[in-house]
């Protein structure tokens, strides 16, 4: 694994120079906020922030995309038939995504890169982005990464990491895809690896001391899924939801969607939208029959999704990189890593019935 | 109202000793600073667990609807016009509810603060008329009107218009505040800027339907934006359809619509919807000289008919 | 890499109104791609998304049997909006199908075992794809007995009536045919509701006889004790469940129960896999 130095001025020209093969994504600050969006020729990443408000899934999975297209046209010999849409094959890289957000896409690649079944949206758009992840030096006072199988300085997932240190980017390249991008930037200056990877290490352990916040998670994976299911603490668990869908929107590791016709004229597509567990409709069957009709119920599936179900059909730890979004974005204050700890420390053999 | 929880506990707990309701729907303390949770409690031991400070903006009539208990409820001036909506659509009924009426002076903005402050914000300590922040490495203080939400800033019902007992004197209300300064920029706007406000308005938005959920009006079974015989509004992430259904959300709220700001307060991507709500909130009280939510004797303009009404439709 | 959300394009080559209050009515499709016929290999149980462009699709057990060649048959109730628009449509008319989809219920285990068919209303549509299949004559000296309990409100809201006939007069598989109730004289076969009729003709249970129920929740509720007072262990009562669904495949994430999605781990379960899911179907 090979670390370059980059020197700040540097990035912008490498990432000028990136624009002529890529597409480049990285935040932008709007108002009071960054959002990841489409870098323009003359505009750069801005890399002083704390993260994004919105996750960056979109840029792999859009809240809206276009999977079929098909004519009504009874005089069209393909009437009724649907043809695949077609999507552009241009490379993309994402410039400063934080590892949490980079761990995420891998969490929901188990999903849609499934044994029987390969989601060719997801999968491609993944295969052509490359992830320059940004080390995270000042994580917020909800971030909980360190116990949620990531962490400020996690390589999972990424191509390349950047480490800020003062007037370079430290930048491990860690995969073929990483090299490519740091090729095509014209970043080329090796580090002195000792020191680089002495002063990398420094940074990270001051970035892992400085997470204050944590989850426990060492019981959910034995814990009986009917018993926790039944468990009293969801109804004042619930109450205060409203069932928006901000947590599952703005979470990067949220997926599910819901697939839906829209025609106008003769001609119309067949497209995907994000779609969200805490709406009754996502459940409602054809009958009006809803197996999750009531607000208890669509809570209790979010958080026994992320943080049972997932944990017991993966093998491989939490739904959750603790990027503490949900926490930070929730209108009533639905905090996940209380939850977390309540289902995690659960014993249905002492707990009390709730009062009537 | 920094002083209110006390009193606010024991006139909890002693509605709950008394067996006069079930239970008593409040706020808990927050998780993040500048939040609290709404919660319920149903003994009288746990009324310690109350808070009330300005971070109570979540108007708790939207908790209400449908339920059969019988309920105390904390209620601030909004929250206690929206419980008259609720009382006056069959939401809930008067014998219900036992409302504990509390006089506000405003409720912070969280987003307001956090976006005047140098860093994250880790602590947050209010006094009566300002509130001071702290972070890593900042510590300020500003007047509490500088942060306070953009609704609470020119309310004009600040005391609670119903309730059985308060929680402390009545407050002196804002008398010569112009509601509408903002809504006639707008109304002044031509057609084509009018259009470029509205998208720009609107063009962060994600679909959560936060502002809907928030609201204590928005609780249709199934939203005109879910129904599927005949699908009113296409669902992705077109324009027209994500005006339409704020357009049309705000229409569903005219005439009753109390300005409490939940909407906009629960938005994850700062969108003012309220600007919408605002404007027919001023055609309502230009055409019909009404304000919702003030008693439970009289039925909504758009909601009854009157042989008497200027317009020519109804002769 | 095959794009498992594309349809196959099929066309509609019959339609059969089945019930008396037309709301059922059959659509036989033959593929417009001879290949897609093979690609769409299929056990009995299993289900396919019917797509209509325009309208969306929906999930529907396949009707026809394996064991049938030259087209694919499903049931349809008018319930929605994709299903309504399916009853208006013509011989003819092109749609598209994708699948198949979902487990189908386990025949390798059910070799060699005696088996007691349970289904009530419009939820036959698989059932008739199982007997199909088990009365082909490649396959039924595989299985032991076959006892067969289908009901329905009345005669004329019975499914496949023709061939529930054909069954009735054979020899090799037990019919009990029962409508809740019927004010028609000719009616020759059974009146009670399904739980009571099985509990009088099904088979005690023992390790060499399971029962496959599809039907309403109330059916199920109440005919499930029936199997148990009859001494059926659970993991002998196989079940096929709905919920809502989208992709079919294991992916939108709103069909799961517990861990496991009615779509691709399912639709079919024990009882005794059920025991242990939460119960949100």
């Amino acid at each position: 694994m090979e670390i370059i130095k980059i020197k700040k001025d540097h990035l912008a020209t490498g990432l000028d120079a990136l624009k002529k093969s890529y597409q480049l994504f990285g935040p932008v600050k709007k108002d009071s906020c960054h959002e990841f969006k489409r870098l323009e020729q003359d505009e750069q990443p801005d890399l002083n922030f704390t993260n994004t408000r919105l996750s960056p899934k979109a840029l792999i999975y859009p809240q809206s995309e276009t999977m079929f297209t098909y004519s009504l046209d009874e005089n069209a010999e393909d009437a009724h038939i649907l043809k695949e849409a077609v999507k552009t094959d241009v490379p993309k890289a994402v410039i400063g995504i934080r590892p949490c957000d980079a761990d995420a896409f891998l969490l929901v690649k188990r999903n849609f890169d499934a044994p029987d079944y390969k989601d060719p949206y997801w999968l491609n758009a993944y295969a052509k982005t490359t992830l320059v992840g940004l080390a995270c030096e000042n994580p917020h006072k909800t971030c909980f990464c360190t116990t949620s199988g990531s962490g400020p300085f996690s390589e999972q997932g990424l191509d390349i990491l950047l480490v800020d240190i003062g007037d370079d980017y430290l930048a491990k390249v860690l995969t073929d895809k990483g090299a490519a991008l740091a090729k095509a930037a014209g970043w080329d200056t090796p580090a002195d690896s000792d020191s680089a990877t002495e002063d990398i290490e420094c940074l990270k352990a001051a970035a892992e001391e400085s997470i204050s916040s944590s989850v426990d998670t060492d019981h959910l994976k034995e814990l009986d899924t009917t018993a926790l299911h039944q468990a009293p603490f969801w109804e004042d668990a619930a109450f205060a939801c409203i069932n928006c869908g901000t947590c599952t929107y703005l979470c990067p590791t949220c997926w599910c969607f819901d697939i839906q016709d829209e025609t106008c004229g003769a001609k119309g597509t067949r497209m995907r939208n994000w779609d969200s567990c805490m709406f009754p409709l996502f459940t409602m069957h054809g009958t009006g029959h809803n197996p999750r009709g009531t607000k208890k119920q669509r809570v209790r599936q979010r958080f026994m999704h992320k943080l049972k179900y997932y944990v017991d059909k993966y093998e491989n730890g939490t739904l959750c990189t603790g990027c503490g979004r949900c926490i930070r974005a929730c209108p009533v204050n639905i905090d996940i890593r209380k939850i977390c700890n309540q289902m995690n420390h659960y014993n249905p053999d002492t707990v009390e019935e709730p009062a009537s | 109202m920094l002083g209110y929880i006390d009193k606010i506990r024991e006139i909890a707990k002693g509605i709950l000793e008394d067996k006069k309701i079930d239970m008593v729907i409040g706020f808990r303390q927050g998780s993040v600073p500048m939040m609290n949770e709404p919660c319920i409690i149903r003994h009288p031991d746990d009324v310690e667990n109350l808070v009330w400070d300005s971070h109570c903006g979540i108007n708790l009539a939207n908790y209400l609807a449908g339920r059969t208990e019988k309920i105390g409820v904390i209620a601030k001036g909004c929250d206690s016009r929206n419980i008259v909506n609720h009382i006056i659509e069959n939401k809930i009924s008067r014998e219900q509810l036992y409302i504990i009426g509390v006089p506000c002076k405003g409720m912070i903005d969280r987003h307001k603060l956090a976006d005047m402050a140098a860093g994250e914000i880790v602590a947050v300590d209010e006094s009566t008329d300002s509130v001071m922040i702290k972070g890593a490495d900042f510590e300020s203080t500003s007047p509490k009107d500088d942060v306070m939400q953009k609704n609470c800033l020119n309310c004009t019902h600040r005391n609670p218009v119903i309730y059985d007992i308060l929680a402390a004197d009545l407050v002196e209300e804002q008398t010569d505040t112009d509601r509408y300064v903002d809504v006639r920029q707008i109304e002044e706007l031509s057609v084509e800027a009018k259009q470029r406000h509205f998208t720009d308005l609107f063009s962060a938005c994600i679909r959560c339907y936060a502002c809907r959920n928030a609201c204590p009006l928005c609780y249709c079974p199934t939203c005109f934006v879910d129904e599927s015989r005949p699908q009113w509004v296409g669902k992705g992430q077109d324009t027209i359809d994500i005006h339409t259904f704020h357009f049309l959300r705000a229409f569903h709220c005219a005439g009753r619509c109390t300005d409490c700001g939940a909407c906009e307060r629960a938005c994850p991507v700062g969108i003012n919807m309220r600007t919408l709500t605002k404007k027919l909130e001023k055609d309502c009280a230009e055409l019909y000289n009404w304000e919702a939510g003030l008693t439970i004797d009289t039925r909504p303009p758009l909601d009854m008919f009157d042989v008497s009404d200027s317009n020519a439709f109804i002769k | 890499m095959q794009n498992p959300y594309l349809p196959y394009p099929v066309r509609i080559d019959e339609i059969i109104t089945e019930t008396e209050d037309k709301n059922l009515k059959t659509f036989k499709y033959v593929f417009l791609n001879p290949e897609d016929e093979e690609k769409f290999a299929y056990r009995a149980g299993q289900f396919a998304e019917l797509s209509i462009a325009g309208k969306g699709e929906i999930p529907i057990g396949i009707a026809s049997s394996p064991t049938e060649k030259g087209f694919v048959m499903f049931t349809v109730n008018k319930v929605g909006l994709v299903s309504s628009h399916l009853h208006a449509m013509q011989v003819g008319d092109i749609m598209g199908i994708r699948g198949p989809m979902g487990n189908s219920y386990p025949w390798d285990t059910l070799k060699g075992k005696n088996l007691v068919i349970i289904g009530g209303g419009f939820a036959f549509t698989t059932l008739r794809s199982s007997i199909i299949y088990l009365l082909d004559p490649q396959n039924r000296s595989d299985y032991g007995n076959i006892d067969v309990i289908y009901g329905a409100r009345t005669p004329g809201m019975l499914l496949y009536r023709d061939e529930l006939a054909e069954w009735e007069a054979r020899d090799d598989i037990n019919m009990h045919i029962t409508v809740d109730g019927t004010d028609d004289p000719d009616w020759k076969y059974l009146t009670g509701f399904v739980p009571t009729i099985a509990d009088q003709k099904a088979p005690p249970g023992d390790d060499d006889t399971y029962a496959i129920i599809c039907g309403p929740p109330i059916m199920i509720k109440f005919t499930q004790p029936v199997l148990d007072n009859n001494a059926y262990s659970h993991d002998h009562i196989i079940m096929s469940l709905e919920n809502r669904m989208k992709c079919g495949i294991g992916m939108c994430g709103r069909c799961n129960i517990g861990r496991e999605f009615v779509c691709k781990d399912g639709p079919v379960f024990t009882l005794a896999e059920l025991n242990k899911t939460p119960k949100e179907y």
